[in-house]
C-alpha cells in the first residue's frame, strides 16, 4: 500500500510538530518562549561543527552539535542575567545573535563551497523532500526514509514528557517546592533545554530556525487560552499540532505555497480562533460573561 | 544642513566608503535607540519587528513593479508596526505574557511572509532580509542617512519624557505626559530603525546592533546621557570594526562580524566594567566576606576578654582557638589577616593577641550590634530570646551608625540584651579604647 505524498507530508509535520508543541506548552509556563527562539538560532555553529568534522547531513552527530551549542546558549543567558543587572531579554538577545552569527562565519570559513546550507534554508526549511526521498518497507508500508529520524524524536520526546511529567510541571509552577522534595532546578532546566535542542534540530531541516519558534510557541498559547489544567494543555497543544500539519498541507496545496509556512498559518489560524473564543481566556468570551455579570 | 552638505561628499563615494558612511548611520541610530530598548526590556521586541515585515515586504515588491525602495520601505514599515499592535494587544487581553506574545507575531507574521513569497516566487526578496553593507544603494544611503538624522532630532525633542517613560511608565502618567503617544511614536521609531538598519546588517543581526553596544554600555555607567553617548559610540565602532574585519578575507560577511565584535565588546564589558563587571563584583564580594571574617574574630576576642571580666587588652592562641572550635592554623590566619588590617598585634612568638584602639572600637560596634539587635527582637518583634542569635549573626555586620543610634533611642538606651549580657555602650567603649590607646603608646 502506498500513501499519497501528501500524506507523508502530513505525517512528516505532525511528527515535527508533536514534540515542539509539548515542550513548547511547557516554555510559555515558564515564560521562556523567546529561549526557543534563542536555541533555534544557536543550533547552527553546533551543527556546523559537527558537520565540518562528520561531512553528513544526515548524521546524528548534528543532532549532538546542536544540543550541545543550545545548552551553551542558555548557559550564556543565565550568566549573563544572573551575573549583571542586564535583564533577561538583552542577555538572550545578545546570546543568540552572537552564536548566530557564529554560525554563519563557520558555515563560510570551515565548510567554504562543500555544501549549500544556505541562509534562507536555514530560516526557512523545506518539508517536500519527504516526497521524492528513498522508502523503506516498514510494516507493509513504503516510508520515506526521512520520516525515521522525526519519528524517533517524536516518541521518544512523548516518552520523556510521560515519565517525566510531575518534576517537570512542578519545577515549571513551583521551582521553590521541586528544589525542596529534591528536584533541582537546575537540572530540570538544563536537560529541558538539552532536550529542546535536539527537538528543534530535528525539525530544522522541515522548517527552518525560525518556524520552528511557531511550532514551539503557537500550540501552546493556544492551548493556554482555552485551559489552565496542565495535562488538558497538553492534550490540546498536541491536537492544535495535529490539526495544523493536516490543514496546512491543504492550505499549501490549495494556494502552491511552501509547506512549512502553510502549517504555520494554519496554527496562526487556530491561535486568533482561541484568542477570540478561547473558553478560559478569549476575548468574546470574557466580554459576553462581563455582559451577563452586568445584566445580573 | 546635515543632509545638504552631505550631497557633496555622497555623489562621489566608492561602495565600500557608501559601506562605512552606512555602518557609522547604523551604529548611531540603533545606539540611540537601543539605550532605551535595554532599559525598558523591550530587547526582543527588535528582534520580532525584524522578523514580522516579512509579508511588508513581500506586498511591497508586488505592488511595485520597478521595485522602488520608498513603496518596499513603506510596507514593510506598516507589517512591523502591526506587528507591535498585535503582541501588545494580545498582553493587554490574555494572560499570555510578552515573552508568548514575541514569539507568537514573530514566527506567524514570518511564516505568512515566507508563504506569500513562494506563492509569487519573487526574486529578491531574500535579499531585502539578508541585507549586506556591501550591496548597499544609492537610495538605500539616502534612506539611512535621512533616517539617522530624523530618529536623532526626534530622540533630542522627546529625551526627558522617553526616560521617564523608560524608567517608570505608572510615573510618566502621573506627571501628565501623553504616555499612550509616546509609547506608539517610541516603538513606531523602533520599527522605523529596524526597517532601516535590516538593509544594512540583516534581519536578524539588527538585534545586535540595537541590544549590544547599549547593553555595554548599560554596565559603564549608570547615568542615561552618558549611556547614550557610550552606546552611540560602541555602535559605530561595533559597525567599523565588524566592517573593517570583514574586509580581511573574502570567506567573511560584514553582518556577522559586525555581530561578534559587538560581542567581542560586550564580553569586555561583562568581565572588566568598573561597578557592574563580574571581576569588580567579584573583588566587592571577596572583600566583604573578608570583612565579615574578620569581625567575627574581633567579636570573639570582644567575648573571651569580657568574660575574663575586661581585664587584659588581649587573648591567648589558645583561648580563641577553643572560643571559636577552630585550629591553631586557623587562628593563626585570622589572626594575621586582623594584623595586617591594624586591627590587631601579635604579642612575641604569636602566642597572644591584643587588639588595637581601632579594632577595639570595630569589635565593640559589632557586639554592641549584635546585642542590640537580639533585644530589638524580643521586645519590638515579639521574638524568643532563644530565636534572635542567627538573625543577629548577620544583621551586625551591615548595621550603620544612624541605624544603631536609632535602635538605642526606641530601647530607651538598654544595658543588657535578652540573655542578659551587657550591651557595650559607647562611654565605656571610649574609655577602654583610650586605655588600650595608652597601653600602646607607653609599650604594654
Amino acid at each position: 500500500m502506498v500513501l499519497d505524498p501528501w500524506g507523508w507530508m502530513m505525517m512528516m509535520c505532525f511528527f515535527v510538530a508533536l514534540p515542539c508543541a509539548l515542550l513548547g506548552a511547557y516554555l510559555i509556563l515558564r515564560r521562556m518562549s523567546l529561549v526557543g527562539d534563542a536555541i533555534s538560532h544557536s543550533a547552527l555553529p553546533g551543527i556546523v561543527v559537527a558537520f565540518a568534522f562528520v561531512g553528513d547531513l544526515s548524521s546524528p552527530w548534528l543532532l549532538v552539535g546542536a544540543a550541545v551549542a543550545g545548552v551553551l546558549v542558555t548557559f550564556l543567558i543565565e550568566q549573563i542575567h544572573r551575573r549583571t543587572r542586564i535583564k533577561q531579554d538583552s542577555a538572550i538577545g545578545i546570546a543568540f545573535t552572537s552564536l548566530f552569527a557564529l554560525g554563519l562565519v563557520l558555515i563560510r570559513v570551515l565548510l567554504g563551497d562543500k555544501v549549500h546550507l544556505h541562509q534562507d534554508s536555514v530560516l526557512e526549511g523545506n518539508v517536500s523532500h519527504v516526497t521524492y526521498a528513498k522508502t523503506v518497507r516498514f510494516l507493509g508500508l513504503d516510508v520515506p526514509d526521512s520520516l525515521f529520524p522525526a519519528a524517533i524524536v517524536a516518541v521518544v520526546t512523548v516518552a520523556l514528557i510521560i515519565v517525566f511529567y510531575r518534576i517537570l510541571t512542578l519545577s515549571s509552577f513551583d521551582a521553590g517546592l521541586a528544589a525542596s522534595l529534591g528536584y533541582s532546578p537546575g537540572v530540570v532546566h538544563y536537560a529541558l533545554m538539552a532536550v529542546l535542542s535536539v527537538v528543534v534540530v530535528s525539525a530544522f531541516e522541515a522548517v527552518g530556525a525560525i518556524l520552528v519558534i511557531a511550532l514551539l510557541i503557537l500550540p501552546g498559547a493556544t492551548a493556554y487560552l482555552c485551559t489552565h489544567r496542565m495535562k488538558l494543555m497538553l492534550f490540546l497543544s498536541a491536537v492544535h499540532a495535529l490539526i495544523s500539519s493536516i490543514a496546512g498541507i491543504y492550505i499549501s496545496v490549495w494556494f502552491n505555497g511552501k509547506a512549512s509556512a502553510g502549517v504555520v498559518i494554519a496554527g496562526t489560524l487556530l491561535f486568533l480562533l482561541a484568542w477570540m473564543i478561547g473558553p478560559a481566556d478569549g476575548v468574546l468570551v470574557k466580554a459576553i460573561q462581563r455582559r451577563r455579570h452586568l445584566l445580573d | 544642513m546635515e543632509l545638504l552638505s552631505n550631497i557633496g561628499f555622497y555623489l562621489a563615494l566608492s561602495l565600500g566608503q557608501k559601506a562605512v558612511v552606512a555602518a557609522i548611520c547604523v551604529g548611531i541610530v540603533c545606539g540611540l535607540l537601543g539605550c532605551f530598548v535595554v532599559v525598558r526590556r523591550v530587547a526582543l521586541v527588535g528582534d520580532a519587528i525584524s522578523h514580522a515585515v516579512f509579508p511588508g515586504v513581500v506586498a511591497g515588491f508586488m505592488w511595485s513593479d520597478e521595485r522602488n525602495p520608498w513603496v518596499i520601505f513603506l510596507c514593510a514599515l506598516v507589517a512591523g508596526l502591526l506587528g507591535v499592535i498585535m503582541v501588545r494587544a494580545i498582553v493587554s487581553s490574555t494572560k499570555l505574557k510578552t515573552d508568548a506574545a514575541l514569539g507568537v507575531v514573530l514566527a506567524s507574521f514570518f511564516a505568512v511572509g515566507v508563504f506569500w513569497n513562494s506563492t509569487l516566487e519573487l526574486a529578491g526578496v531574500d535579499g531585502f532580509l539578508f541585507g549586506d553593507l556591501t550591496t548597499i544603494s544609492d537610495e538605500d544611503l539616502w534612506l539611512i542617512l535621512g533616517s539617522t538624522f530624523m530618529v536623532s532630532v526626534l530622540i533630542y525633542i522627546f529625551f526627558r519624557p522617553f526616560r521617564v517613560l523608560s524608567f517608570d511608565e505608572g510615573f510618566a502618567v502621573g506627571l501628565g505626559y501623553p504616555v499612550r503617544f509616546l509609547n506608539g511614536l517610541f516603538f513606531g521609531l523602533l520599527a522605523f530603525t529596524v526597517v532601516v538598519a535590516m538593509q544594512a546588517v540583516g534581519v536578524i543581526l539588527v538585534s545586535a546592533m540595537l541590544i549590544t553596544p547599549a547593553a555595554t554600555a548599560y554596565l559603564l555607567t549608570d547615568r542615561i546621557q552618558r549611556m547614550l553617548g557610550l552606546s552611540v559610540l560602541l555602535g559605530v565602532v561595533t559597525a567599523l570594526g565588524g566592517w573593517w574585519i570583514a574586509n580581511l578575507d573574502v570567506r567573511f560577511q560584514s553582518g556577522p562580524m559586525i555581530t561578534l565584535f559587538g560581542a567581542l565588546i560586550f564580553s569586555f564589558g561583562y568581565f572588566l566594567a568598573p561597578r557592574h563587571g563580574v571581576m569588580a563584583k567579584f573583588l566587592r564580594h571577596a572583600g566583604r566576606k573578608s570583612r565579615v571574617h574578620r569581625e567575627n574574630t574581633l567579636k570573639s576576642i570582644y567575648r573571651i576578654i569580657e568574660s575574663d571580666g575586661f581585664k587584659s587588652g588581649g587573648v591567648g592562641v589558645t583561648q580563641l582557638a577553643e572560643m571559636r572550635k577552630i585550629s591553631f592554623e586557623e587562628v593563626a590566619k585570622d589572626g594575621r589577616d586582623l594584623v595586617r588590617s591594624g586591627e590587631a598585634t601579635w604579642e612575641e612568638g604569636e602566642t597572644a593577641i591584643y587588639l588595637t584602639s581601632s579594632g577595639w572600637r570595630r569589635a565593640a560596634e559589632i557586639v554592641r550590634n549584635h546585642r542590640l539587635w537580639e533585644l530589638y527582637l524580643t521586645d519590638q518583634a515579639d521574638y524568643a530570646a532563644d530565636h534572635v542569635h542567627e538573625d543577629a549573626e548577620k544583621i551586625e555586620h551591615v548595621l550603620g551608625a544612624d541605624t544603631v543610634r536609632k535602635l538605642e533611642r526606641d530601647l530607651n538606651f538598654p544595658q543588657f540584651d535578652p540573655h542578659g549580657k551587657p550591651i557595650p555602650s559607647l562611654e565605656a567603649t571610649l574609655q577602654m579604647e583610650q586605655a588600650v590607646g595608652k597601653q600602646e603608646e607607653t609599650g604594654y
